[in-house]
């Protein structure tokens, strides 16, 4: 495949993420601009201009009316997809982190980093219809876990949220009291930092990546550890094929350590594994550092990439590759 | 469907005719002569006939009938809003963008989902594409004990047997190109190593040593093709009996096989009829060649 690379950004790649029907594809940098791109040909469509930091995490609405970004300029804000044109603002006291919409789009969660004394917080709020009635008070507040929560998404039902983070802990909280639900396991579970943390398709198990050096898919329910992917690098980013039984993850070394390393050893690949047997299918080389942001096309025959580089590649598979057998 | 006519010449330019310019200055057209163009289906197995009518080269009528099947493209579906979106004014910084500046480019670099390993091959093989990997395995391809014949265990330099084997020996495993002259004998001219140059110190009789070593029931097998690997071949010739040692001969620059390797067997009697059975066997598209690595004496 001869993938397309995106140059929009000038500071790495932070997220991506594409609407549902995978025709428009997300990206958020350390730049304070994130840029919406035509999935398929990889031509920019827009840029949401406004925010002052860097811009960490993006969700977009069901009907791909709305966008919410998370930026360390220590506010949240909506948008609207088709204009570039910003609806609201949350501001908080520290860094906006994760961003995600409830099924519905009536909700949201974001996340805020410890900051200044602050613990790190998890914030509900709700998201009118009307982007003229939204306001900016939370629904529900959650503090508990220390360190940055990196990822926090919507459990089945909006019955939960589950949130990881610096602690390397997975935590599911019921979205309607705040109360701790359940915990990973310290023995089964990571051992550092989770950076990363994506649902399947049918929201019924999700996949964690983390700086230990492999990934973890969990039941959503019962938050049991199902498989365990290995790999030699830390692991930046995590995506699971809609199509396929496939996982893949994306890392590399430290970016400190980028230009002290040949490319070649840095292991700044997109690993495919089997998402049942968790044996490695193959690797996607491109980028020149450490791979930051994955996501699958929701139709699952293209996947792009985000990299410390600051490029998105945008890979649309060959035929052979719905065919590969281990 | 202007075609042109031998010995007619258009009259604006009687005197000479470029050639480029024939197709379209050929003025005179006859085409409301012909029938019309006819299409036929697409039938239900997406058959599509097309009927046209054209004077050739001779000015004679012909009929053209080309049948073509229609396919529909695998799913390319697109939802209502999707296609709407895909009309929307660019916005932001991309509403002005200069032409040159290139945003979004095709890779000019293949790029391939690498796999780990050769589609095919066995566990055994598996080699991570990762160049720290292997520095820190050191190479874990074929590791093959010669001393205690264990595999992927250790090298033959620090096998725990090497004081049980019935020569003691002070080989330490060289780099393959020594390895290779060994085996190959010495022909004239030929790249001689330093420790095995005359007059070379070495312990004594350690060269000698491993050339005796190495020829020992050593079997040459010639006309590989070129993706043969060790474990292909020690698949091959397992088959006989134990297999020592398995080597392929590879190009330093191509890293592809040079076409010809070496196995060396346990025992004599399995490497006597290793070379009776394959010798003139087709593997690969190819017919091996098997025979004894060095010309026996005896």
């Amino acid at each position: 495949m001869r993938p397309i690379l995106m140059k929009g950004h000038e500071r790495p790649l932070t997220f991506l993420k594409y609407n549902r029907d995978g025709d428009l594809l997300f990206s958020c940098a350390k730049d304070h601009t994130p840029t919406v791109w035509f999935a398929d040909n990889g031509e920019r469509l827009g840029t949401y201009r406004g925010h002052n930091g860097a811009v960490w995490c993006c969700d977009v609405s069901r009907d791909s009316m709305m966008l919410i970004t998370g930026s360390a300029d220590q506010s949240a804000k909506l948008w609207n997809v088709q204009t570039g044109a910003q609806l609201f603002t949350f501001n908080f006291d520290s860094p906006a982190r994760a961003v995600d919409f409830a099924v519905g789009d009536k909700l949201a969660v974001i996340t805020t980093d410890p900051f200044m004394g602050l613990p790190s917080a998890i914030h509900v709020k709700h998201i009118a219809r009307d982007p003229s009635e939204q306001t900016g008070e939370s629904v529900l507040t959650i503090k508990g876990p220390q360190g940055r929560i990196n990822r926090a998404v919507w459990g089945p039902l909006n019955k939960t949220i589950i949130s990881a983070g610096e602690d390397a802990v997975v935590r599911i909280w019921d979205s309607e009291t705040g109360k701790l639900l359940k915990e990973s396991d310290k023995e089964t579970g990571h051992k550092k930092t989770i950076t990363s943390l994506t649902k399947s398709a049918d929201s019924s198990h999700f996949l964690t990546g983390s700086l230990d050096k492999s990934a973890k898919l969990w039941d959503i329910r019962s938050l049991t550890l199902i498989k365990t992917y290995v790999t030699e690098r830390p692991v930046n980013a995590v995506a699971m094929s809609p199509l396929l039984d496939h996982v893949v993850l994306g890392g590399g070394q430290d970016a400190s350590a980028v230009t002290t390393t040949d490319h070649r050893a840095g292991k700044f690949e997109a690993k495919f594994f089997d998402k049942v047997l968790q044996e490695e299918i193959g690797g996607v080389k491109g980028h020149f550092g450490p791979i930051n942001a994955l996501a699958f096309n929701p139709d699952g025959k293209s996947f792009s990439s985000g990299g410390e580089d600051g490029y998105v590649r945008l890979h649309h598979f060959d035929p052979d590759y719905f065919h590969i057998k281990i | 469907m202007a075609m042109n006519r031998p010995g007619y010449s258009n009259p604006a330019q009687p005197s000479k005719l470029r050639w480029g310019e024939l197709e379209e200055d050929d003025g005179e057209d006859l085409d409301f002569l012909l029938p019309p163009r006819q299409v036929i289906g697409p039938d239900e197995n997406g058959i599509k006939k097309v009927i046209e009518y054209k004077f050739n080269d001779e000015g004679n009528k012909v009929k053209i009938t080309t049948t073509t099947r229609v396919r529909k493209l695998a799913k390319a579906r697109l939802s209502k809003r999707a296609v709407e979106r895909r009309s929307w004014a660019k916005f932001g910084d991309a509403v002005h963008v200069d032409v040159g500046s290139r945003l979004t480019m095709v890779s000019t670099e293949e790029i391939l989902l690498e796999r780990p390993r050769a589609p095919g091959t066995k566990e055994e093989t598996k080699v991570a594409g990762d160049s720290l990997a292997q520095l820190g395995k050191g190479g874990a391809v074929l590791m093959v004990c010669r001393t205690c014949g264990k595999k992927g265990d250790h090298w033959t330099s620090r096998c725990p047997y090497k004081d049980l084997a019935p020569q003691p020996e002070s080989f330490v495993d060289k780099p393959v190109s020594s390895e290779t002259n060994a085996t190959s004998g010495m022909t004239k001219g030929a790249y001689v190593p330093p420790s095995l140059r005359a007059g070379a110190e070495r312990p004594a009789g350690g060269g000698s040593d491993m050339r005796r070593r190495n020829e020992e029931n050593s079997v040459r097998v010639t006309n590989l093709s070129e993706d043969t690997r060790e474990p292909d071949l020690h698949e091959l010739f397992r088959t006989f009996g134990a297999v020592s040692r398995v080597y392929v001969a590879i190009d330093q620059k191509t890293g592809m096989s040079r076409g010809f390797g070496f196995v060396n067997f346990v025992n004599k009697e399995d490497a006597e009829r290793a070379i009776a059975k394959l010798n003139g066997y087709g593997y690969d598209n190819l017919i091996l060649r098997v025979e004894w690595a060095t010309p026996r004496t005896n």
